[in-house]
C-alpha cells in the first residue's frame, strides 16, 4: 500500500514538473555543424563553418536574452553512414535541435532523412544537389546557399550563349556530380548546345590526366567540371598542363568557392566564369563580415559562400526562435515559422524560404581576375553579370517536390 | 588506339610515382622490418618543403630537387633515431602503429596551418610547355618525372644490389650481430637507410607538387595504393616495387580509359588476386 502511494505521489509529481517544462519558454538550443573536416572539402566547409555558425550565435543577441546555445561540430569524412550516424546521435543522445552544413550531396540526402524520421531540422549549406528541394524535400529541410540548378544556369546557360555551344563532362560520382550534370545538360540543351559525352571519375582524384585526354579528345568546345574543390582545383591545373585551354577549349568550373581560386593562384585560375551566391567584397557588410571572419580563422582564409550560408540561415533560424517566443524543440514548426517570415541578413540581403524549402536570393556570374587585375590579397573575382533571385532557382512550377501537392 | 597510346603513357607518368614509393618502402622494410605507414606523410612533407623554399627562401625546384630529400631525409633519421629504434624486435604490428600515428599526427599539424586545399607550386620554366606526340599532346615536366625517376629507381637498385654498401646492409639485416663483429657500425647504418627511403619519399614529394596542389592529404590518398603495389611485387623486393609500380600505373591508367569509375578499386582487385595466388607477392620469397 505504502509503495502504491509513493509511486502515485511520484507520478503525480512527474506529471506536474513535465507539464512545468512544456510551458516554460525553453531557452536552450544546440546547433550542429556537420561538415568536412579533414578531407577534400573541408576548406570549403569544415571548421570554418564552425566558425560561422558561433559567430551567428554571438551576432543573434539571443545569449544576452537569457538563451543558452552551444555549438558542437563533427566530421562526416564525405561518408553518407558516417553521416547519418552522427546526425542520429546528435538527436538521440546530444539533443541537438539543428543539423547545418554538411557538404556533399550524398551525405546531406542521407541527413535530410534522418533529421525528418527525428522531426530536426537541416539548413543545408554545403551540398549543391537540387534533389533536397525537390524528389527528395522534407518539411524539416531549408536548403540555403546554392545548388546544381543554379549552378548550371548560372555558368551553363552563360558559356552556351557565348558560343561553347559543344560540351563535355568530367563528373564526380556521387548523387552531386550526377546532379549538377543531369542540371547542366538540360540548361545547355535548352540554349541550344550539345553535349557530346562526359567521364564519371571517383571522388577525391588526384590525377586526372586520363580523363582530360579522354576530354582532349572529343573536341567539344567546353569541358565542364561537375565536381568540387579539390578534385575542381587538380583538374584545372592539369588542363593548363595538357594545353587544353592553350588548344582552344573552355574549362567550366560549374562549382568554384573562392578556396579553390587562392589554391589554384591566380596564374592559373584567371580567365575562369563561375556562379556563386557570396563573395566577400560586394558591399560594406559582406567586408565587414569578412574580415572578422578571416581574423579568427585559423589559416585565415576568407569565408567562402558556404559558410556565408551557415552564417546567415543560422541568424535566421535565431530570429525565427525569437518569434516563437521559445524553443519548441519541433522541427517542422520552426521550419514553417521560417518559411512564414521574409529573410533579411548583412551577407544575402533580402530573400524569402520557399514551400518547399528552397532560399531564394540572387546569384552572381563571376570571372576570376588576371594577375594584373587583383590589387590585393584575396582580390580574386570581377562581376560579370547578377542573375536576379526569381530566375536563379528552379521555377515552383516546376519543382517536384511533393510539398507542393495539396 | 592512338588514345590507348596516350592513356599507357600516362600510366606509366603515374606508375612511376607508385614506383618512387614503393621503392623506398620495400628498402626500409627490406633492411629495418619497418612497414613506414609515415610514408606518405612523408612524401608530402617533401612537397611542403619544396613550397617553403620556393616562397620563403627563394630557392627554386632544381636545388629544392636535392635540399627536400636531404631535408625530409634528416627528419626521418631523428625519427628512427628517437621512436622506431624502440621498437627493434618487436612484432611488425607496432612499427606499422606508430608510422601510422605519426603519418596521422604530421598531416594534422599541416592540415590545421594549410587547409586542405593545398598550395600552387608551378612547374619551373625550363620544363614548361609539351611537345606534340602525335597521338598526345605529352608536357614536357610529366616526361622528365618518368625519366628522372626511372633513373633513380635503378641508382638505388644498383646501390643496394650491387654495391659493397648494399652487401654490409643486406648482411646487416640478416645478422646484425656478426656482422657488427667485423667493425661495422650496424645502427647508424640503419639509421642512414631509413633517411634514404625517407629521402626517395621526399623525391617524390617534390616531382609531384607541380604536377597536384601541394596538399596535406596528398599522401593518405596515395599510400594506400602504394602499399598495395608493394604487397603485389612482394615486400622488400627492391627490383619487384620498382616493376610493379610502373605496371600498375600502367594498368590504372588503362581502366580510366575502359571502366573510369574502377580506376580507384583496380590496384586492390590485383592485390587480392595476386595474394590468392602468391601470397608472397609477384617476386617475393617464403621464408
Amino acid at each position: 500500500m505504502k509503495s502504491r502511494i509513493s509511486a502515485l505521489l511520484l507520478g503525480t509529481v512527474l506529471a506536474f514538473t513535465a507539464a512545468n517544462f512544456a510551458f516554460a519558454q525553453d531557452k536552450t538550443v544546440k546547433v550542429g555543424a556537420l561538415s568536412d573536416q579533414s578531407g577534400l572539402y573541408s576548406d570549403l566547409g569544415g571548421p570554418g563553418s564552425t566558425l560561422a555558425a558561433q559567430m551567428a550565435v554571438e551576432d543573434s543577441g539571443l545569449t544576452g536574452k537569457g538563451w543558452k546555445i552551444d555549438v558542437i561540430s563533427a566530421d562526416h569524412l564525405n561518408k553518407p553512414d558516417v553521416g547519418a550516424n552522427i546526425a542520429r546521435q546528435w538527436f538521440d543522445v546530444d539533443k541537438v535541435d539543428i543539423i547545418v552544413d554538411v557538404p556533399n550531396s550524398g551525405v546531406a540526402l542521407a541527413v535530410s532523412n534522418i533529421v525528418k524520421e527525428k522531426n530536426g531540422i537541416f539548413i543545408d549549406s554545403g551540398a549543391g544537389t537540387s534533389d533536397l528541394t525537390n524528389a527528395q524535400c522534407t518539411p524539416n529541410t531549408i536548403h540555403w546557399t546554392y545548388d546544381t540548378y543554379m549552378l548550371a544556369h548560372g555558368t551553363g546557360s552563360a558559356l552556351t550563349k557565348n558560343g561553347g555551344d559543344t560540351w563535355f563532362f568530367l563528373t564526380a560520382d556521387y548523387a552531386f556530380g550526377a546532379a549538377l550534370e543531369r542540371d547542366t545538360t538540360t540548361a545547355v540543351l535548352a540554349a541550344g548546345g550539345k553535349v557530346l559525352g562526359g567521364i564519371k571519375h571517383p571522388l577525391n582524384t588526384s590525377d586526372f590526366s586520363s580523363f582530360l585526354l579522354q576530354a582532349q579528345a572529343s573536341k567539344a568546345k567546353v569541358v565542364g567540371l561537375a565536381n568540387a574543390g579539390g578534385d575542381t582545383t587538380n583538374a584545372i591545373k592539369q588542363a593548363a598542363e595538357f594545353g587544353l585551354t592553350q588548344g582552344g577549349q573552355k574549362m567550366a568550373a560549374l562549382l568554384l568557392f573562392i578556396s579553390d581560386v587562392h589554391a589554384l593562384g591566380l596564374n592559373t585560375a584567371q580567365g575562369l566564369n563561375f556562379t556563386e551566391t557570396f563573395y566577400w567584397d560586394m558591399n560594406d557588410q559582406t567586408r565587414a563580415f569578412s574580415k572578422r571572419f578571416q581574423e579568427r580563422m585559423k589559416n585565415h582564409t576568407m569565408p567562402t559562400m558556404v559558410h556565408a550560408g551557415v552564417y546567415s540561415s543560422l541568424l535566421h533560424y535565431f530570429k525565427a526562435l525569437e518569434a516563437l517566443g521559445g524553443n519548441p524543440h519541433d522541427g517542422a514548426k520552426v521550419v514553417a515559422k521560417m518559411k512564414e517570415m521574409p529573410t533579411d541578413d548583412p551577407l544575402f540581403g533580402k530573400g524569402s524560404i520557399e514551400p518547399n524549402g528552397r532560399k531564394i536570393h540572387p546569384a552572381y556570374l563571376f570571372e576570376v581576375k588576371t594577375p594584373s587585375e587583383s590589387k590585393g590579397p584575396w582580390d580574386y573575382y570581377k562581376l560579370l553579370a547578377t542573375i536576379p533571385a526569381d530566375e536563379a532557382f528552379t521555377p515552383l512550377d516546376k519543382s517536384t517536390c511533393s510539398l507542393l501537392k495539396k | 588506339m592512338q588514345a590507348l597510346y596516350a592513356q599507357l603513357l600516362v600510366g606509366l607518368i603515374n606508375g612511376s610515382f607508385y614506383a618512387l614509393l614503393s621503392l623506398g618502402l620495400a628498402v626500409i622494410f627490406g633492411m629495418l622490418n619497418i612497414i613506414n605507414f609515415a610514408h606518405g606523410a612523408l612524401y608530402m612533407m617533401g612537397a611542403f618543403c619544396a613550397y617553403f623554399l620556393l616562397n620563403l627562401a627563394n630557392i627554386g625546384y632544381w636545388p629544392a630537387l636535392i635540399i627536400a630529400p636531404v631535408a625530409v631525409g634528416i627528419f626521418g633519421m631523428i625519427l628512427e633515431r628517437t621512436l622506431l629504434r624502440w621498437l627493434t624486435g618487436l612484432d611488425h604490428l607496432y612499427g606499422l602503429l606508430l608510422t601510422f600515428g605519426l603519418a596521422l599526427i604530421i598531416q594534422g599539424i599541416f592540415q590545421n596551418y594549410f587547409g586542405s586545399s593545398g598550395l600552387p607550386y608551378s612547374i619551373p620554366d625550363a620544363l614548361k610547355g609539351g611537345a606534340n606526340l602525335g597521338f598526345m599532346y605529352l608536357p614536357i615536366y610529366r616526361g622528365w618525372v618518368v625519366v628522372f625517376s626511372l633513373v633513380v629507381c635503378l641508382l638505388t637498385w644498383y646501390l643496394i644490389e650491387r654495391t659493397r654498401l648494399g652487401a654490409y646492409l643486406r648482411a646487416a639485416t640478416e645478422n646484425p650481430t656478426l656482422v657488427r663483429a667485423f667493425g661495422i657500425n650496424v645502427p647508424r647504418m640503419i639509421t642512414l637507410t631509413y633517411g634514404l627511403g625517407v629521402g626517395l619519399a621526399a623525391l617524390a614529394g617534390v616531382l609531384s607538387a607541380p604536377i597536384n596542389q601541394v596538399r596535406p592529404q596528398m599522401g593518405a590518398d596515395l599510400i594506400i595504393v602504394v602499399f598495395a603495389v608493394v604487397v603485389i611485387g612482394g615486400m622488400g623486393s627492391i627490383m619487384g616495387s620498382i616493376i610493379t609500380g610502373f605496371a600498375l600505373g600502367v594498368i590504372e591508367g588503362l581502366t580510366k580509359y575502359f571502366y573510369p569509375e574502377a580506376s580507384n578499386t583496380v590496384v586492390f582487385v590485383l592485390m587480392v588476386l595476386v595474394l590468392l595466388v602468391k601470397p608472397t607477392g609477384l617476386t617475393g620469397r617464403a621464408n
